[in-house]
């Protein structure tokens, strides 16, 4: 079957359908996670007390630092491609994989050290948010990656049929990928530092 | 887009995101005693990299209409999804009208 709009732009939103779709669904994303710090303002301004210093911040600034440099790696991916540079696109987005790869194990000794302590999130209100954010923010890690070890693996054939669409596939996993660089720029501070 | 990529933007633009980040951490190591002063910095800080990741490395400055548009949307329901617990704090339920009478002195 012949999708149609997925790489030429539709004469009404003057968009390909994938790149409206892309944003249809982090805009679902945005009501997620907003939902759940809204949670977090309810539970904080509730409580007669709130912990500081519980978590590792030195962890947390590493891990902002790595899905930043991600980022970066990740529109140079699509950037790449745009440049006809199939190359380096392969380099960057591999290095994308890894540094996503590199947040989660920091996250799993994280994790390890809190369950280690007997700190789960039934410990306290601050940890139960704690684990629902990061958790729920791990998955979308992990998603990420299963979607550009694709585009590494069996995914890259389309360069070589239908180069444009590949491109486009690239440029919406970037979108994916920046929106959750940008809930961790929040979570950061929010978690780890007020 | 059919122009070539900025390549030496998207660097800048993460170099600029490391820096801020190093400065949260170092505002949060003065350990300011007022907590909304140390919130709003935080907080301006996180809004300040989030619009550079949104506007660059997402494209938002350079988009269609129906993008916006969709993002319009999402933002007017995610303030209405912040203010919702507004309502926790204003609600009145359970609270008398009238404050009780003070008790009377006993002789």
């Amino acid at each position: 079957m012949n999708i149609p709009y997925t790489v030429e732009e539709r004469p009404d939103t003057g968009l390909a359908n994938g790149k409206l779709g892309i944003w249809l669904f982090l805009a679902s994303e945005v009501m997620l996670f907003g939902a759940l710090f809204s949670t977090y303002i309810i539970l904080r301004t509730g409580s007669v007390e709130w912990p500081h210093g519980e978590l590792n911040v030195g962890l947390g600034a590493v891990n902002t630092i790595i899905l930043i440099t991600s980022s970066v790696t990740m529109v140079m991916a699509w950037a790449s491609l745009k440049l006809h540079n199939w190359g380096r696109h392969r380099l960057y987005l591999i290095g994308t994989v890894l540094l996503a790869a590199v947040f989660l194990v920091n996250k799993y000794f994280e994790y390890a050290d809190h369950f280690a302590r007997g700190e789960g999130p039934s410990h306290s209100t601050f940890l139960a948010i704690y684990f629902t954010l990061t958790g729920l923010h791990g998955l979308h890690i992990l998603g990420g990656i299963v979607v550009m070890l694709y585009f590494v693996g069996p995914g890259a054939k389309m360069w070589k049929s239908n180069p444009d669409q590949f491109a486009n596939r690239i440029e919406y996993t970037g979108l994916y990928w920046h929106f959750v660089d940008l809930v961790w720029i929040f979570l950061f501070p929010v978690l780890y530092l007020l | 887009m059919h122009s070539a990529p900025p390549i030496r933007k998207y660097i800048f633009i993460g170099a600029a995101l490391l820096v801020f980040t190093g400065i949260t951490v170092a505002a949060n190591q003065l350990h300011i005693p007022i907590q909304w002063v140390a919130v709003t910095i935080a907080l301006v800080i996180a809004i300040m990299k989030g619009s550079m990741v949104a506007a660059v490395f997402m494209h938002l400055s350079d988009e269609k209409k129906w993008i916006y548009g969709t993002l319009l949307l999402t933002v007017a329901f995610f303030i209405v999804l912040m203010t919702i617990p507004m309502f926790t704090v204003m609600d009145t339920i359970g609270t008398p009208i009238h404050p009780p009478a003070a008790e009377q002195p006993r002789h």
